[in-house]
């Protein structure tokens, strides 16, 4: 009974304990490995959070990096040019930084939100494929802003920014890995969530029951930019290097390819697909000149043959499967 | 002022080449109505098509006079890009006719990666030199105003091209089946029109405008790499949005007008204090101003959506 009625809770605070555990244990795992692992982490977060937006909500957003850009430049900015004073401030230790790392993720994460805002605004009168190209666009001006700043400033210009402190462990990224799962499906799960299923599958009859898609299209779009922004922060504290050129219309790609392999609209599927993305691109990587070319032809594939992703969402289906014209 | 006039001169000649490609997006999608994001890959494929082609004719028609053997390289370019646009259709798109707009856009954003990285695979990622078939020349005009025998060429052509489309799709039969299955496709067969044979004709066209996009857009700027379609496409898509896509005189306002806008930008960015960089944002604010002012487009027909 506990676990149907706090089922999803559990899951989290399941997930917290473990990645606390391993990341306790994170001295005996190899590196290469934990490398793996940690890009995995981030690729979850990255494609759950653009899945609220694409998948649940039905807008098709192709900018996802602009968002992980604002989060990664955010809270890089803020860790090397006010990190040490902070953390000295903050009496030192794991405590002092941890503390500081949370608050860099937090102010990347909310100037992601506040672009997803802007983002948003404009989603307003536009769908579909109009929209697509819209995102794709904000993206571009995010990545030509960031690599045309003065290579002294603090954004560093086309270089980007080096010497990053390498902050992030397992358990910052499984944490908010599980947090995001938790909210988005918590979420999409809620009466309040209804509304953006409602957007995706018939916007017009949703508004004429006086549901009110503007204000779920926005919140969809900030709490997608905002999952990314502190993607993209733990992304630059892992890295330590970034640069604008990493975050382009390519990183969109990316994730867009994971939520269409996984399933719009379907957060178990998503998952799988980062965790089997993001393994599939390391042993890609002797094989570099074919990787993007696998992926493209996966979209294509994936179009044809399976539009609904390799596991889609089961109540979705049932649902699809009662109806024997396409309303498309 | 003199420089204003340059500047104008020079995004005129730029603008020239984004309407020829903006005029493929317009077509399928007044056709198709839907993005054909690959295009400006066909663009690129144009440039290279181009530069093999003259590496294997150049021994062959050495004799023949440079404009004629340009004409020829060119042509022939543009008939393997519309034959490649075709197979893209039938291959990509074909299977996909019935299905929603989205997963159309997201096979062609595929298409799009495929080409641009099968395309590294085969030509390589470096950039490499286009040959000048008509040694280039500047002619002084009027007022102390320079301009290329490249550029004329460039405008000569395009201008030529687009007579021909127009000709094309006002005078003949074909023509007339675009313009009515871009009006209403369900008439459109019922009247006896082969929609597929009109798809593959309209891609065909679509395909042989960029290709010769592409060889243009070489000669002005002559440097190719398998990635170099990508700005432009998406540039050239920001000028039929902004003409009103489907719609063929607004592709190349648009086109004219993203080239200026952009060249000015960059000619000017030292006086007002950006990085000349910027030039590469500018089409996409253009395209979000557009879109949330007058999302029909300049000269587009406002629709409304049918429920």
């Amino acid at each position: 009974m506990i676990f149907k009625k706090y089922g999803t809770q559990l899951f989290l605070l399941a997930a917290l304990v473990v990645s606390l555990v391993v990341s306790l244990f994170a001295d005996q795992i190899d590196d290469y490995y934990m490398d793996i692992a940690l890009n995995v982490g981030i690729n979850i977060i990255l494609a759950v959070s653009l899945n609220l937006v694409n998948g649940h909500t039905g807008q098709f957003s192709l900018g996802h990096a602009a968002f992980m850009a604002v989060g990664a430049y955010g809270s890089a900015v803020l860790t090397l040019q006010a990190g040490a004073p902070m953390v000295s401030a903050l009496g030192g230790g794991v405590f002092g930084q941890s503390l500081v790392f949370i608050i860099a993720l937090l102010v990347g994460g909310v100037f992601a939100a506040l672009l997803g805002w802007m983002v948003g605004v404009p989603s307003l009168r536009l769908r579909g494929d109009y929209l697509a190209i819209v995102t794709l666009g904000f993206n571009e001006i995010v990545r030509v802003v960031f690599t045309n700043t003065n290579a002294d400033g603090p954004f560093g210009g086309a270089l980007g920014l080096k010497g990053i402190e390498p902050y992030t462990n397992f358990f910052w990224v499984f944490a908010i890995a599980a947090i995001s799962v938790y909210v988005v499906g918590s979420m999409v799960n809620s009466t309040y969530g209804r509304g953006f299923l409602v957007v995706r599958d018939d916007e017009v009859a949703g508004e004429s029951m006086g549901i009110n898609t503007v204000r779920y299209k926005v919140t969809a779009f900030v709490i997608g930019a905002f999952f990314a922004g502190l993607a993209g922060g733990l992304y630059a504290h892992l890295r330590t290097t970034i640069s604008a050129e990493g975050f382009g219309f390519l990183k969109s790609v990316d994730v867009v390819v994971m939520v269409i392999l996984g399933g719009m609209g379907s957060t178990l599927g998503v998952v799988i697909a980062a965790v089997v993305l993001t393994v599939l691109n390391e042993y890609l990587r002797d094989f570099e000149q074919y990787r993007m070319i696998i992926f493209s032809l996966i979209l294509i594939i994936m179009m044809i043959v399976r539009p609904q992703g390799l596991l889609p969402n089961v109540v979705l289906q049932r649902k699809k499967n009662k109806k024997t014209v396409d309303p498309a | 002022m003199e420089q204003f006039i340059q500047q104008l001169l020079n995004g005129l000649f730029l603008g020239a080449i984004y309407a020829l490609i903006a005029l493929g997006y317009t077509m399928v999608y007044g056709v198709l109505r839907f993005i054909n994001f690959a295009h400006g890959d066909v663009f690129m494929l144009g440039a290279f098509a181009g530069y093999y082609l003259h590496k294997a004719l150049m021994p062959l028609m050495g004799a023949l006079p440079a404009p004629i053997s340009a004409a020829v390289i060119l042509l022939l370019a543009m008939a393997i890009c519309a034959a490649l646009g075709i197979l893209i259709e039938f291959l990509a798109y074909r299977p996909l006719r019935s299905r929603p707009r989205l997963n159309v856009l997201i096979t062609a954003i595929g298409v799009s990666l495929f080409l641009e990285y099968t395309g590294q695979l085969i030509f390589g990622a470096t950039q490499r030199p286009f040959p000048e078939v008509i040694p280039k020349k500047n002619i002084e005009g009027l007022g102390g105003l320079y301009v290329s025998n490249t550029q004329v060429i460039v405008l000569v052509t395009t201008v030529a091209l687009l007579v021909a489309l127009r000709f094309i799709v006002m005078k003949t039969k074909m023509g007339l089946a675009m313009r009515a299955l871009s009006l209403n496709p369900t008439a459109a067969t019922l009247m006896g029109v082969n929609n597929s044979v009109v798809i593959s004709f309209t891609f065909g066209l679509g395909s042989a405008l960029a290709a010769a996009g592409g060889i243009l857009y070489a000669s002005l700027y002559p440097s190719i790499e398998p990635f170099m379609g990508i700005l432009p496409g998406l540039k050239a898509f920001v000028a039929a949005v902004l003409g009103g896509i489907g719609n063929i005189p607004g592709a190349a306002l648009g086109g004219l007008i993203i080239g200026i806008t952009e060249t000015l930008v960059a000619g000017y960015s030292q006086d007002i204090g950006i990085p000349s960089g910027y030039k590469d944002g500018v089409a996409f604010v253009i395209l979000i101003l557009i879109l949330l002012f007058k999302p029909s487009g300049l000269l587009g027909k406002v629709e409304r959506e049918k429920v």
